[in-house]
């Protein structure tokens, strides 16, 4: 996950032991128009770069001393640019805040696949044009652009997972298929354009991920996309482990023992599977003490926390949800309700017969007019809500990425323990073999090639066994490295988000008090006369 | 002349039996009565005055709300031509009806019908007030039975007379008919602002009935949201923890002050709001009797133009009926002037009734609006308050 995690952090300006205005009114100093792009000045010392909003909710002296204005651009609501809205943090660069990536999808059009088919558009996808400014040297430019389409997605994503197991890889978007027949088409190529975007960036935010050569290429590189999707293994499949001493001879296709050591795939590796299953069988049963077992406890009760946390989550993302809503109906309703005073003022104002009226028409209106700046604030205020909230949405998608990884340990663990047992029958039949055979007449050619095919077999398994206790335990080191990182991170986004979100609270309650407290002056008159 | 609002408040009133009368009442101390379908609220009805045509200066008896609505039928019967302070709704839904917060904004309504009564010139007069204030619960009872059958003006003959109201309204438009009505601008006027005035009201108090809800509504998500946060904060380590459920507490007490501010959102701004839409449908109602009384006035005119002409018709024959003619003339005549008086009376005292009405609902919104805005600033000062509490905890949670 991202976040500026330890420097960053420290130099927002919510660490120093300053006086609530100066630090409230820091959030508000750099007065910023709200389409501005804050990674542009990437440097700036204060907490720009940490603060993941694009309008800045109000601050204390804002309240104090500047009156509702409807020109009023800190915290006036103006449409957020959604485009560079996403989440909190994921924006920005993780370890140096002077390095950065910022990738923007845009320019959705309709290209039409060559082909020969008779029916014309019946190949039309839509491609995107992915733009990329950073200043990271690897890239070996600044600035940058390419059309992908979103099968291209799909590819990238498949690539990645497979470079990349245990590392918490971020969700890529869906198919969408029902959607895509449901919504209109403008709406589901948007849609799927903010999709997009967000999921290149929390890619480009994930500090190992962002140096990938699948990432590079897919960014730079003109033209159709040069990642193959994902290797079949449809021979490795048919053959089965059992094979590979021949497909290393070059009967069939080459399987570097790498690729053995590659987790089966559903679909594809039938053999394999039957055999693992028979394995993870045994090791539930414990018919045979499997040889390597998940010892790490440390790992097991890492793993519930991680189960736990992502149910909380879901939770807590659910009921914030639900806040959201009732922060809109109750600033609509508020509107609706000044909007019924301002006619009931019309009216009164119109069909005056006694002053009484209009002294009432005047009340109405005082009323109505805070009643539809409150809305208004209401409203704001929800629109910062959603965004600081949306960490928690984050997160629960994350939760996602950390079940792969965890998932990419288990399966890397089945295929050692696949391997070990597939040795050891293999060792034990060698043995047998040998014994069996050396009562017949010894020097056969048959059974000396027999037993020789037997030794490289085995020899080969050893080699990929080895390949696969490398692959386990480089897994197992991401899964560590992430895991860390992820605590690091969540735990300074969720204090941000906390931050943020009270902050808001305490800034649009203020308003709304000021605007109310008005009024009650002006009605005070009222109050006296009231026994 | 101010409005009796609090609970219990009766209007004020010279400390001692001075040559002010004074006529002081409150309703008071709902009680659940009966069980099952019969079920129903019972009242305490404290009378304080020095009015003479009182028994005593003090008295308390036990009312349910058919009595109420007997009181208003009477009044409404009698003084035509005066606006008749509202009363709440009959019906409620079955569930609601005995809830604590209806209780009480029933309550609230009965009494200021009372005292409304008891402070208008003409209807604190009222022999039926007396009855009301003072007699048994059993003869209440049977009075109100027996009386309901004989004189109680229902909905439905009120209906009727708008439809027919309406309907000449059509038909001299289409010009089928001679308007049965009164074609003054004034009351041309009236009517059109009676009328468009309770659609405005309507739609605000429909308004200002949502959001109560909406506060509500805030209130609960902002409770079930403070309990997730709490979830949250067990999986997470010391700091982060604390810091969840440090806002998980807060959250929650944000969500209490919400409930309490909808609570008093609608006893002092909601409430007087359905009251003024009540009093605005209590004035059609007189209105009503205004056209009826129009109407009769206007027909007897009528009849008399004609048996004029017809007496005429008979003297000039020297008939025998010229006598039969004559006393029938005579009665008419009077009649017809006693039809007029009442018309112009209803004229009169509401013409007396709308300014003193525009006077006093500019005063009771005055007051609901102040209540609304006082009490809005008080919530909205205590969650700043409440959040604002928390950031140097949230603050001490980061630096650790």
């Amino acid at each position: 996950m991202m976040g500026s995690a330890n420097d960053g952090f420290e130099e927002a300006p919510l660490h120093s032991p300053r006086e609530k205005s100066e630090l409230h009114h820091d959030f508000n100093s750099v007065d910023r128009h709200p389409l501005s792009d804050p990674l542009l000045s990437p440097t700036s010392p204060n907490s720009n770069t940490h603060h993941p909003h694009d309008i800045d909710p109000p601050a204390y002296a804002d309240v104090i001393f500047t009156p509702f204005d409807s020109s009023d651009i800190n915290g006036s609501g103006s449409p957020l640019d959604t485009s560079s809205s996403s989440s909190p943090s994921h924006v920005f660069s993780p370890s140096n805040s002077s390095d950065y990536i910022k990738i923007t999808v845009s320019n959705p059009q309709k290209e039409q696949e060559p082909s020969n088919s008779l029916v014309p558009g019946s190949n039309t996808f839509v491609t995107y044009l992915v733009t990329t400014r950073t200043n990271i040297p690897d890239f070996g430019g600044s600035e940058f652009s390419v059309r992908r389409r979103f099968r291209d997605i799909i590819t990238l994503s498949g690539r990645l997972s497979e470079s990349y197991r245990g590392f918490f890889i971020p969700p890529r978007p869906d198919k969408s298929v029902v959607e895509s027949q449901v919504m209109q088409k403008q709406e589901f190529v948007e849609q799927r354009r903010v999709a997009l975007e967000k999921y290149l960036r929390r890619l480009a935010a994930h500090p190992v991920i962002r140096k990938s050569e699948e990432l590079k290429m897919f960014l730079q590189v003109q033209g159709k996309l040069p990642l193959l999707p994902t290797t079949d293994v449809a021979s490795r499949m048919l053959d089965g482990a059992v094979k590979i001493p021949k497909q290393l001879l070059g009967d069939g296709p080459a399987l570097a023992p790498h690729e053995a050591a590659q987790p089966a795939k559903a679909g594809r590796d039938l053999l394999r599977l039957f055999k693992e299953l028979k394995q993870s069988v045994a090791n539930d049963w414990g018919s045979a003490k499997p040889p390597v077992v998940e010892e790490d406890k440390e790992f097991l009760e890492k793993k519930d926390r991680m189960q736990e946390l992502e149910l909380q989550l879901s939770n807590a993302s659910q009921q914030a949800e639900a806040l959201v809503k009732a922060q809109q109906d109750m600033g609509e309703t508020m509107g609706e309700l000044g909007l019924a005073f301002i006619k009931l003022t019309k009216f009164e104002n119109e069909e005056a017969m006694f002053n009484a009226q209009r002294v009432r028409a005047a009340d109405m209106k005082n009323l109505a007019t805070a009643t539809v700046k409150a809305s208004r604030f209401y409203r704001e205020l929800n629109l910062h809500t959603v965004k600081h909230l949306d960490t928690l949405h984050e997160y629960l998608g994350l939760m996602m990425s950390v079940h792969g990884a965890l998932a990419d340990r288990s399966s890397a663990l089945l295929t050692v323990q696949t391997l070990l047992s597939e040795l050891s029958s293999l060792q034990s039949r060698s043995e047998k073999f040998e014994a069996a055979t050396s009562k017949i007449f010894g020097g056969d050619k048959t059974r000396i090639r027999k037993l020789e095919e037997l030794q490289e077999t085995i020899k080969a398994t050893e080699d990929a066994k080895n390949v696969a206790i490398r692959q386990y335990e480089w897994i197992k080191e991401n899964n560590r490295n992430e895991l860390e990182r992820l605590d690091t991170e969540r735990q300074a986004d969720f204090l941000d988000m906390l931050k943020g979100f009270v902050v808001n609270q305490v800034g649009y309650a203020e308003k709304i008090a000021n605007v109310w407290g008005k009024v009650a002056e002006e009605t005070s008159n009222y109050a006296r006369e009231n026994s | 002349m101010a409005s009796p609002r609090g609970p219990q408040s009766p209007r004020s009133s010279p400390s001692s039996a001075s040559s002010q009368p004074y006529l002081s009442v409150s309703v008071t101390d709902p009680v659940k009565m009966g069980t099952g379908v019969q079920a129903y609220i019972s009242y305490r009805v404290i009378t304080k005055t020095n009015m003479t045509e009182y028994q005593g200066s003090e008295k308390i008896v036990i009312r349910r709300y058919s009595d109420f609505v007997w009181l208003y039928d009477r009044l409404f019967e009698k003084y035509k031509g005066v606006f008749i302070p509202p009363l709440p709704e009959k019906s409620a839904v079955e569930k609601f009806r005995f809830s604590a917060e209806f209780i009480e904004m029933r309550r609230q309504a009965l009494d200021l019908f009372v005292n409304r009564i008891a402070s208008h010139q003409e209807l604190r007069q009222s022999e039926d007030l007396r009855t009301f204030l003072q007699v048994d619960e059993e003869v209440m009872e049977r009075i109100r039975s027996y009386e309901t059958g004989l004189f109680k003006k229902k909905p439905a003959d009120l209906i009727q007379i708008f439809k027919d109201v309406q309907s000449k309204v059509t038909d001299v438009v289409l010009g089928k008919e001679k308007p049965v009505e009164e074609s003054s601008e004034d009351y041309e006027k009236l009517k059109h602002y009676i009328f468009e005035l309770e659609n405005h009201l309507a739609e605000a108090q429909k308004q200002a009935y949502r959001l109560v809800k909406r506060h509500r509504e805030l209130g609960n998500s902002l409770s079930d949201f403070g309990k997730a946060v709490k979830l949250l904060s067990a999986c997470e380590g010391d700091n982060l923890g604390k810091a969840f459920s440090e806002l998980g507490a807060k959250s929650e007490a944000v969500s209490m002050k919400l409930q309490k501010e909808a609570h008093e959102l609608l006893m002092n701004f909601e409430e007087p709001l359905k009251d003024y839409v009540r009093a605005v449908q209590s004035i059609k109602a007189t209105i009503a009797e205004r056209v009826a009384a129009f109407k009769q006035q206007y027909e007897l005119a009528e009849t008399i133009k004609l048996k004029e002409i017809n007496l005429d018709k008979l003297m000039l024959t020297r008939s025998d009926r010229v006598r039969e003619a004559e006393l029938e003339y005579k009665e008419l005549k009077k009649e017809s002037e006693e039809a007029t008086e009442r018309f112009e009376m209803i004229v009169r005292l509401m013409n007396e009734e709308i300014a003193r009405f525009q006077e006093q609902k500019t005063l009771d919104m005055g007051i609901a609006f102040h209540e609304f805005a006082k009490g809005q600033a008080r919530l909205a000062t205590a969650v700043a308050d409440a959040w604002r509490s928390l950031l140097p905890k949230l603050e001490a949670c980061s630096t650790t």
